[in-house]
């Protein structure tokens, strides 16, 4: 890494392989595409709020990984003050 | 004992894997083992050239398969090393000439003659590669530290778990501990973070590699040749040594220090 890069606290090369990699292996893994996660977020989502009220603007879906085995992590806040089970709509 | 079939694939073209192939099986036949390797890459022969064997070659595999010769015929013995075999590909046919139970067929031919049988795979994740590793008792995933080579190889690997082949070992090649001092390449330690596969090998990138390429002599014949020595403990670790990984961090050997400790260099 030369000076400059390391004046301008560019990182060096290898970091950001590892870290894009990071990144592209978990997708690849998954063998879904973002439009497709997008989808099942939306589909969970509609699933869980026909059960309870929860708060789909922070809905976060992730992945997480032990070795080479991957679980699909879903936090799902549910509505803070309406603790209340949602009203079943038809 | 019957032979260990072992298949060497990678995913990305050019990573290694006729090197790493041709290598190992001359580690393993220098220590008296009966080793048989298949060029299994139908169409762009190349493992006849690295060992140096590309003008024995009367039969190929397909001849085999279709029957125009005995699976002896189509055997090249090496001119060193007596207990090494080639079975060279066909180099004016397509992968279809063969399938997977063709080649569980010949490897089942040739189990209880040899004590490793080791197959070259095409790169790919199609009919080529599907044929190498239909017969392996043991998958070795080949990769360089660099990011395309890596993510072919996790692809690779998730296909051979679900191929129920076992996730692999890994053998990473063309190490350059220069770079990664400077920290512009993936280290080994890197790519095993990434991949979560066991390690057989670490390589170094080493101009010898071409020479011998070039002679038809594969490193591993070379006593100096760092790749060589890595190649050798690839082929000691298959047969059950415990040998621990080359220091790459450390650029000179035990000499080149002592004489930087001297400041002679
Ligand atoms: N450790 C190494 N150091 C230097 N060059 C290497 C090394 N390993 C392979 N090579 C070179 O890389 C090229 C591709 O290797 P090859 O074994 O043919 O790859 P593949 O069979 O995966 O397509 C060849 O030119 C070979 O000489
Ligand atoms: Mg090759």
């Amino acid at each position: 890494m030369g000076f400059f890069e390391r004046l301008f606290g560019k990182k060096n090369s290898a970091d950001s392989a590892k870290e894009r990699l990071q990144l592209v292996l978990i997708h690849d893994r998954m063998d879904l595409t973002p439009a497709e996660l997008d989808s099942l977020r939306d589909d969970l989502i509609a699933t869980i709020s026909r059960h309870v009220e929860i708060d789909a603007q922070s809905v976060q879906i992730g992945m997480e990984h032990d070795g080479r085995s991957q679980r699909l992590v879903a936090d799902i806040p549910l509505k803070g003050a309406s603790r209340r089970r949602a009203k079943r709509s038809k | 004992m019957p032979a260990q079939v072992i298949t060497i694939t990678s995913g990305k073209g050019g990573v290694g894997k006729t090197t790493a192939v041709a290598n190992i099986a001359v580690a393993l036949a220098s220590e008296g083992a009966k080793v048989v390797c298949i060029d299994g890459d139908i169409g762009l022969r190349n493992l006849d050239v690295i060992l140096g064997l590309e003008n024995l070659i009367v039969y190929d595999i397909v001849d085999v398969i279709e029957g125009r010769c005995r699976l002896r015929q189509a055997m090249i013995r090496d001119k060193k090393l007596p207990e090494l075999y080639l079975i060279p590909a066909a180099q004016t046919r397509d992968k279809n000439a063969v399938s997977p139970s063709d080649m569980n067929r010949l490897i089942k031919d040739l189990r209880n003659d040899f004590d490793f049988v080791l197959i070259d795979s095409p790169a790919g994740i199609e009919r080529g590669f599907k044929n190498a590793i239909a017969p392996a008792d043991r998958v070795l995933v080949v990769t360089n530290p660099e990011v395309s080579a890596v993510r072919d190889a996790d692809r690779v690997i998730g296909i051979l778990e679900a191929e129920e082949k076992g996730p692999g070992s890994l053998i990473i090649n063309r190490l350059n501990p220069t770079l990664v001092k400077n920290h512009d390449m993936l280290s080994a330690d890197d790519v095993l973070d990434l991949l979560a596969v066991e390690l057989i090998g670490i390589v170094p990138e080493d101009e010898h590699v071409i020479i011998g390429s070039n002679r038809g002599a594969p490193v591993a014949f070379d006593p100096k040749s760092r790749a060589g020595q890595a190649f050798r403990n690839i082929a000691k670790r298959l047969r059950g040594e415990k040998v621990p990984f080359l220091d790459l961090d450390d650029t000179g050997g035990f000499w080149q220090r002592l004489q930087r400790l001297a400041g002679r260099k």
